[in-house]
């Protein structure tokens, strides 16, 4: 095969995925960085260059930071639990217990459901009065609660749900690597006379660790582009207490039809995004490493 | 040694209780919701064994919303993505591992941006291009953003790379072209690859509500999810019977496959890593 030919083939073979990502990855990238510094524009009105007053607006937007602020609490509540939970579960489902089967299906089941479907079961889970919750909580003679429409409690109410959805998907990630490292371990220790915590805390969690980081930076990234159960639970409410950057971007986007404005936070979003994949790159450059 | 075995057994039993605890607090809301689904309206807060089951609450949801177009949708949809992915990836895969080109090193890595520029974020300008384009509010229009995926073109390149080039140029001296030894060698032996990412992209398509949401207006082009909203929250009241009956059959032949194919579904997720 000549040069000539391997570079015709080559790029032949290339083409119609270099088209699709140049139309629908590349060119939006930039395009939103264009329309970024450009006024919205609105019917006979052509968009204006205007610099940098769609992120001085959203400099002074309290809602903007709130959106952010909401996001990131929505990241600390999320990516800690459901990696500690998807570790035990995974812990759990190796370790052979009676009823394994059952363990596993339940704990992974919420995982392959449609995010808009498990938002429609923990609305219902969380309706005031009827809801399975305040049953529950009424056993107890609590009083009733609005979970998703009081603003102390939607953030944290929807948090949950996420929870619920994540920690079997990252269990699988754990089980994996789990099922990797060597029995003889495990019958050292035993004969050792090492407990069970100890065995954890020195010999599993650690040779865990390549895992947790690979989990972590996709659980991060899924708690910037994971807005399903928003749009479905709360509508961003009350008051914006659960909104999260990806929402408030539709929002302003498709209800306000601010596109000037939305691409400006898109931008933002896309530094954040950019930023988690250099880290993952970073990371797994050292997951190559341990092996 | 026996105290020490003892102390084992104990924690055993700790760790069975603690997991069954999990298992079922983790099961319990899919469990209301089946049992909602299942039953008459009176009982769905009211748990009382000798309620009678019955099928209405799906009966009247499937005639209350165009639930059968949205499935031939989401199918047409989801087979859609998949054959685009599975065409395109290869092709761009084959060429990334078995061809040396100029600028293949830069064309790779601007393909693996789309990893971090994700078709979930770029919704506005997309659904600028799909004005321009006329396709708003078409299956294609949904499907078009992913059907080039860096993931698939990236997995299927792995692959690719780990089969032994004198497999190909045995072939070659036999006198099969390129595109024969593609398919004849290379996509055979990457089965278990195009298995693992077509069940992590079909459960992906099938879940995915926002883009969609956004690019479609009606019941032409609508997927399950989105008719699903559209359903639940503005044509019904609030009668959740009906509503988780729903749910349950939107998300019903997944979990169906799912609960068959367990063990599949586990070994593709976890080779696919990402999705």
């Amino acid at each position: 095969m000549t040069r000539l030919h391997a570079n015709v083939h080559g790029w032949l073979l290339l083409l119609p995925a270099v088209a699709l990502l140049a139309l629908f990855t590349h060119y939006p990238a930039l395009a939103t960085l264009w329309s970024s510094f450009h006024s919205t524009p609105k019917g006979a009105r052509p968009a204006v260059w205007v610099g940098l007053d769609n992120y001085r607006q959203m400099v002074e937007d309290p809602i903007f930071w709130q959106v952010v602020a909401n996001n990131a609490w929505f990241a600390l509540g999320t990516i800690p639990l459901s990696i500690g939970l998807a570790m035990v579960m995974a812990i759990w489902v190796n370790n052979k217990l009676r009823g394994q089967a059952f363990l596993r299906i339940a704990y992974f089941t919420p995982t392959v459901l449609p995010m808009i479907a498990v938002a429609n079961i923990w609305l219902f889970f969380y309706t005031p009065q009827y809801g399975l919750l305040e049953q529950f909580t009424g056993l107890f003679g609590l009083p009733s609660h609005n979970w998703l429409g009081s603003r102390d409690t939607a953030l944290a109410a929807v948090i949950v749900v996420t929870l619920w959805k994540e920690a079997g998907f990252f269990m699988i990630f754990y089980l994996a690597a789990l099922q990797g490292l060597s029995p003889a371990l495990g019958e050292a220790a035993a004969i050792e006379g090492a407990g069970r915590w100890y065995y954890f805390r020195r010999v599993t969690f650690p040779l865990l660790m390549p895992t947790t980081l690979f989990v972590l930076v996709n659980a991060v990234i899924n708690a910037f582009r994971m807005v399903d159960h928003i749009v479905v639970m709360t509508r961003g409410g009350p008051d914006n207490a659960s909104a999260l950057l990806l929402f408030h971007i539709y929002e302003v986007g498709f209800r306000f039809w601010d596109s000037a404005y939305a691409a400006a936070m898109t931008m933002v979003l896309l530094a954040l995004l950019a930023l988690f994949a250099i880290v993952q790159f970073v990371v797994l450059e050292k997951r190559i490493h341990y092996q | 040694m026996i105290a020490g075995q003892r102390d084992q057994g104990f924690a055993r039993v700790v760790e069975t209780t603690g997991a069954w605890l999990l298992a079922i607090l983790w099961i319990a809301p899919l469990a209301y919701a089946v049992w909602t689904a299942f039953h008459p309206g009176e009982y769905s807060t009211r748990f009382d064994l000798t309620a009678p089951l019955t099928l209405e609450n799906f009966r009247n949801a499937w005639a209350a919303a165009p639930f059968a177009r949205y499935f031939l949708n989401t199918f047409v949809l989801v087979t859609m993505i998949l054959a685009a992915q599975f065409v395109i990836g290869t092709l761009a895969a084959f060429a990334f591992a078995r061809y040396e080109f100029a600028g293949r090193d830069l064309a790779f890595f601007l393909v693996l941006m789309q990893l971090m520029v994700m078709p979930d974020v770029l919704i506005v300008e997309n659904y600028r291009t799909m004005t321009q384009l006329g396709i708003v509010d078409s299956i294609p229009a949904i499907g078009l953003p992913y059907m080039a995926s860096a993931f698939g073109i990236f997995l299927l390149r792995q692959t690719f790379k780990t089969i032994p080039r004198e497999l190909d140029e045995a072939a070659r001296v036999e006198g099969a072209s390129m595109l024969q030894v593609l398919l004849r060698v290379y996509v055979p032996l990457a089965r278990p690859v195009y298995v693992a990412y077509g069940l992590v992209s079909v459960s992906y398509h099938w879940n995915n509500f926002l883009w969609p949401l956004i690019v479609t207006n009606s019941v032409e082009s609508r997927p399950l999810t989105v008719g699903l909203q559209v359903f639940s929250s503005s044509d019904q009241g609030i009668d959740w019977s009906i509503i988780t009956a729903a749910t349950l059959m939107t998300s019903g032949p997944l979990l169906v496959a799912f609960l068959i194919f367990q063990r599949q579904f586990v070994q593709s997720f976890m080779r696919a890593g990402i999705r």
